[in-house]
């Protein structure tokens, strides 16, 4: 069983079997093909982060939303601990298994202490100067 | 000044809650030293050899007398009453207490200032040149253009965890103020035939243990796509910089190892998914920005001749006084480079006297400079000789811009952890040598640059003399290089380092040389260097070393 955060929740479920995980210096356009229908279909996409400095998984979660239109699950896992949840997020994750020592209670606390974005991102697509326009 | 808006305001202060939270956490022992090392540094925060060092940003060097004044109050109240400007634009504090940082951060935000991203592997302030907006030979307003840049920066999700720290560079005239070349990406605004506006994108340029000079990838990239190029340049870089050894993670290591060419398609073809996506610039919000930056009432003036003026108003007027695009107005540098003063360090006491004059004479506002000097950028020339006067009581008035005791030099060894030697008593001991202004000005322009280590915050490549910090053996030795230019040019190593003592002379000899192989006063010491090459300076500094034997041992040693 592991403990996640899905969707901003608390769940605790075992790992799926079919999850796809992807190393940082993997190239996620290799599975662009089954993201778009054809082969295998993905059920669940894990990125892992070996290092809590190493920020390469943050483009890769980036470009399977952004570029290759994934929809389903998208999982940070290694060294994912409560203060990089936010930037996870906005790039696009929407679960974490937090590392060994984590207390997941208080890290959902980190989705909100940033409120608002200026960059464009796989949460935001739409940058702030773009929506202050609007205002 | 760019004035926040509410959200900008509230971006500043939800970052002080979430860092006030982060130290709380690490002092309760809740965080490890490591994970809060990484957030710390995103807020500016060393620690460092005797004390924690805190970085604040002051976005493209511009700053307003209320800010200052804010400073000035913080380091009283948090320090021992007196920052240090340094070559990145920013102001360091060498001695607070990381339980107070929170607080000091607080105090920031009040008049819209922060530390974000001052350090760690993330994008840095953006640092432009300090007569934006005022220059003659302007063809953009580089300050709008670092604001967007800086809101495109701030909190970036995806770049907050580079392989190594990142520096962007913005030149808005056709003189290179900004050391674009120098930089991880330097942009340089040009026009096209048709008179558009666009950005020169260079990459990897960089100092450091390994300098080199930055590439030339798009001659001109049209202005609205410069944050979507940004990006490109960004995610190749995170997703193929190298993360295996820290001295090679600097985009410059790629750009080398891949090739230019390589590079630059790697980046078209990340680029051609992103142009004239979201992230495409908008006349409206360039206009927005604008809009938000305070620019003085100019009234119409005369230009006013101060033709006949005497020694020492003169020769203030000639090197710290500069031309701007109104008549009746002129540029003014403050210099912080006195004898006996580590250069770029301001007391608390100065800072309020320099507030009050930059509300008297300058607008309410100030810049600071690379070269560690503050900027009046908008006096009236009317008001020249009451300003001189203001400043010399203050010891602000040193007419040395340009000149050989205008030194720019990293915090060194007193305070740095990195450093392997001491730098501010190397820069004094060269003042107090060349402490003749007559002599001074007849040398004629001449940037000296002293770094204390490899890391090379003194930009000591890029000197006209050059000074490095080594470490032999757990003793300080110096090594020169000359010929360097802001403008891209990395000094060449004379010979074996120096002895601290030794600097002094070795230094007089290189200017004794250039003054006997000098065409005129109009060929300058650099100019020299690259004219003749290294060659007779070498000589004259190395030539009789075997005459005394307590030279030639040094010699071998090195």
């Amino acid at each position: 069983m592991a403990t996640l955060i899905r969707n901003r929740q608390i769940v605790a479920e075992p790992s799926p079997p079919e999850l796809v995980v992807l190393q940082p210096a993997d190239d996620p356009a290799a599975l662009a093909a089954r993201i778009a229908g054809r082969g295998t279909p993905i059920r669940a996409i894990a990125v892992n982060f070996p290092k809590l400095g190493d920020g390469r998984g943050y483009s890769i979660a980036r470009l399977l939303r952004e570029r290759y239109g994934y929809r389903g699950e998208l999982r940070a896992v290694g060294e994912v601990a409560r203060d990089q949840l936010h930037a996870m997020a906005q790039c696009g994750f929407d679960t974490f298994e937090l590392r060994a020592g984590e207390d997941p209670q208080e890290a959902l606390a980190a989705f909100g202490e940033i409120g608002e974005a200026y960059q464009a991102s796989a949460a935001q697509p739409v940058p702030l100067f773009r929506r202050r326009a609007g205002k | 000044m760019y004035l926040y808006d509410d959200i900008d305001q509230r971006l500043v202060e939800e970052r002080v809650a979430q860092f006030r939270d982060q130290t709380r956490r690490f002092l309760e022992g809740k965080l490890s030293e490591d994970d809060f090392r990484q957030l710390r540094l995103r807020n500016g925060l060393y620690v460092q050899r005797y004390a924690p060092m805190l970085r604040i940003a002051i976005p493209y060097g511009l700053l307003s007398s209320r800010q200052l004044r804010k400073l000035a109050d913080i380091a009283r109240r948090y320090d021992r009453g007196y920052g240090h400007f340094s070559t990145r634009q920013n102001l360091q504090l060498n001695w607070p207490k990381l339980e107070d940082v929170p607080e000091i951060l607080a105090e920031l935000a009040t008049v819209q200032m922060h530390a974000i991203q001052t350090s760690g592997n993330c994008v840095r302030n953006i640092t432009t040149d300090h007569f934006a907006g005022v220059a003659k030979d302007e063809i953009v307003d580089s300050f709008v253009w670092c604001e967007l840049i800086r809101q495109w920066s701030t909190f970036h999700p995806e770049f907050n965890y580079l392989p190594r720290k990142f520096k962007i560079a913005v030149n808005g005239a056709l003189a290179d103020r900004a050391a674009t070349f120098v930089h991880d990406i330097g942009l340089h605004a040009v026009r096209n035939s048709a008179g558009e506006v666009g950005f020169r994108v260079i990459v990897g340029g960089g100092l450091g243990r390994t300098p080199v000079i930055g590439h030339v990838i798009r001659e001109f990239l049209p202005w609205r796509h410069l944050l979507t190029y940004l990006d490109a340049i960004l995610r190749v870089y995170n997703r193929y910089g190298r993360r295996d050894n820290i001295h090679k993670a600097r985009i410059k290591i790629l750009v080398k190892e891949r090739g230019v060419d390589k590079f630059r398609d790697e980046v078209e073809a990340e680029w051609a998914h992103l142009e004239d996506g979201p992230a495409t610039v908008t006349a409206q919000e360039l206009r927005r920005i604008e809009a938000r930056f305070t620019r003085p009432q100019y009234e119409k003036l005369a230009d006013v001749s101060y033709a006949d003026a005497m020694a020492p108003f003169a020769a203030w007027l000639k090197r710290n006084v500069h031309p701007h695009q109104r008549p009746g107005y002129a540029a003014v540098t403050v210099s912080l480079k006195k004898t006996g003063v580590p250069p770029g360090d301001v007391t608390s006491a100065q800072m309020e006297r320099i507030a009050e004059l930059a509300d008297h004479y300058a607008f309410g506002e100030l810049r600071v400079t690379h070269e560690q000097n503050l900027v009046f950028a908008d006096v009236r020339q009317a008001e020249l000789p009451g300003l001189w006067q203001e400043l010399r009581k203050l010891g602000l008035a040193t007419p040395n811009v340009g000149l050989l005791t205008n030194i720019i030099s990293c915090p060194g060894g007193d305070f740095c952890a990195l450093a392997n030697a001491k730098s501010i008593p190397v820069a004094e001991a060269i003042q107090r040598r060349f402490d003749d202004l007559d002599y001074l000005h007849d040398i004629g322009e001449l940037d000296l640059n002293i770094s204390g280590c490899i890391n090379a915050c003194g930009h000591h490549h890029v000197g006209h003399i050059g000074i490095l910090g080594v470490d032999k053996n757990g003793e300080e030795w110096y090594q020169v290089t000359i010929g360097g230019a802001q403008q891209g040019r990395i000094g060449r190593i004379i010979g074996p380092s120096f002895a601290r003592a030794d600097v002094p002379d070795v230094i007089e000899r290189l200017v004794d040389t250039y003054l006997e192989l000098r065409d005129s006063e109009a060929e300058r010491f650099v100019d020299v260097v690259h004219r003749t090459g290294i060659e007779p300076f070498r000589t004259s500094v190395y030539g009789n070393l075997d005459q005394k034997p307590a030279d030639r041992r040094r010699a071998l040693a090195a």
